[in-house]
């Protein structure tokens, strides 16, 4: 049974330097697409950007470079199968373990400090660090674990408003685009727009990382009425010529994604959390035998 | 939009010919600072120990290893965000006579102002695109203030840094502001 969490370990490391070089299939193709739209519409500067971004990728992967040098805050979302037989606090005490290792090994920079004193751990763990969000699949009997190194200048245009239910689908959109209005060039876009609707407070912020962060490019939402909105907020958001890093263009969100909950008869809650361009995650599966298969995220 | 190739330290008619979204790119040294650093020079009073006139000032935090000599090798050095600085921007220019800030995400009016009295521009980067940038970056030259970890003022020898665009001139224009005054109206004129 010990092999297991020595695996756990070793899998939670390497994913966290997977995270940080290897940028997700789904999200250079959704790079290119927009490179190919600012070719079309002649926009020079934005055409630069998307360039330049793409020539980076490159370069991270022929260097085995980090792409970015913002570590971020480390977040693990394990999806446990039932008939699995894990122990989730040796799992979690394990992941923990594993950010110290990638941190030290590497070494990445740290970037976990007190909220008040503002002193450095040193480590990319410490109070609550790494994040972890356990979930569990019904009769499964593997392991999926997901890692996102989570960006500063993309996690804090973070938004929350409790919207009167008389507001509705208006209220959320006229809410969405003032933020990405208020993001403008910080989040390093084209960005990925992260959206919780309903729930509790802190269960719209959840679904919004949920939506930003661990979503692929290119899905959808399996309610239709929900999907819709995601194909509306991104043609308003684009129609904002934000653009690439803020500097103008067609391109300035890569995706929508919209995750939900039911909520109080008097509720609106509207989340807003955003992703910048590296779309930055990392997955793979334990198999019950510890055979280990990697991804690229939402395997 | 014009290319130039620039060569630290700057003077103020280097920067004064630059216009919005013309291209540039840099060799020679530039700095490196983050919050900390500037908290410690314009809340805490502690002058910079290193000339930063005619200097470029980039805003990051780099990834790094300390080698048994003393010296810092590159690991990553990106860009971060300068919109959470803009406060400490005039005094660089003003008090320091910094001429470029290299950042991402830009600067507000009261830095815009700095710039045109003074004869500096803001130079964006493209965020996220640190593998580039630690290849242009040669050599980490100096650190002072090492307790600020990685916080510090770093001094790094760049050849052919970039491409950074500029978004704000030395004339009182933001490329930044331009586009966002354009989004605000794009946005009212939405029917949601």
């Amino acid at each position: 049974m010990q092999a297991i969490y020595d695996t756990i370990e070793t899998v939670a490391r390497d994913l966290y330097w997977k995270a940080l070089k290897d940028i997700p299939e789904d999200v250079r193709t959704a790079l290119k697409g927009g490179l190919q739209a600012e070719q079309q519409v002649g926009n020079s500067t934005a055409e630069q950007v998307l360039f330049t971004i793409l020539e980076n990728i490159k370069t991270a992967d022929e260097h085995g470079m980090l792409v970015c040098q913002d570590t971020g805050l480390p977040i693990y979302k394990v999806v446990i199968g039932s008939r699995a037989g894990i122990d989730v606090a040796e799992l979690k005490a394990r992941i923990r373990r594993a950010c110290e290792r990638a941190t030290a090994e590497y070494p990445l920079r740290s970037n976990t400090v007190h909220p008040l004193t503002r002193k450095h751990t040193g480590t990319n763990t410490g109070e609550g660090i790494p994040i972890i969000k356990v979930e569990f699949a019904p009769g499964a009997d593997h392991l999926e674990i997901t890692m996102a190194p989570k960006g500063s200048g993309s996690e804090n245009m973070s938004f929350l408003r409790m919207l009167n239910p008389s507001e509705g689908r208006k209220g959320i959109k006229k809410f969405v685009l003032q933020c990405i209005f208020e993001s403008g060039a910080k989040p390093c876009p084209p960005m990925i727009v992260g959206i919780g609707l309903g729930g509790t407070s802190d269960v719209a912020m959840q679904l919004a990382k949920e939506a930003s962060t661990f979503r692929k490019i290119g899905t959808s939402n399996a309610d239709a009425e929900v999907a819709s909105l995601e194909r509306e907020l991104l043609d308003h958001i684009n129609q904002t010529g934000i653009g690439p890093q803020g500097l103008g263009g067609a391109t300035t969100a890569l995706a929508v994604n919209i995750e939900w909950a039911h909520t109080h008869i008097s509720h609106n809650p509207v989340a807003v959390n955003i992703q910048c361009w590296r779309g930055e995650r990392a997955s793979a599966i334990i198999a019950a035998d510890g055979k280990v298969k990697y991804g690229n995220g939402a395997l | 939009m014009a290319h130039y190739k620039l060569k630290t330290p700057l003077s103020e008619s280097d920067v004064r010919q630059l216009k919005l979204e013309d291209n540039v790119s840099i060799d020679g040294t530039i700095f490196g600072i983050r919050d900390a650093t500037q908290i410690r020079i314009f809340d805490h009073h502690i002058a910079p120990p290193a000339d930063l006139t005619g200097s470029v000032c980039l805003h990051t935090a780099p990834g790094v290893r300390k080698l048994p000599d003393g010296r810092y090798e590159k690991i990553c050095i990106g860009t971060t965000t300068s919109t959470r600085m803009d406060r400490f921007v005039p005094g660089l220019i003003e008090q320091y006579g910094v001429r470029v800030i290299v950042g991402k995400g830009g600067v507000l009016q009261g830095s815009i102002e700095a710039m045109q009295r003074t004869g500096a521009v803001y130079l964006a980067i493209v965020g996220g695109a640190a593998a580039l940038e630690t290849l242009q970056i040669e050599e980490i030259e100096e650190v002072w203030w090492e307790d600020l970890m990685p916080e510090c003022l770093w001094k790094f020898r760049v050849k052919e840094f970039g491409p950074l665009i500029v978004a704000v001139d030395s004339h009182g224009n933001s490329h930044y502001r331009a586009i966002q005054e354009r989004a605000a109206a794009r946005i009212a004129a939405l029917e949601l």
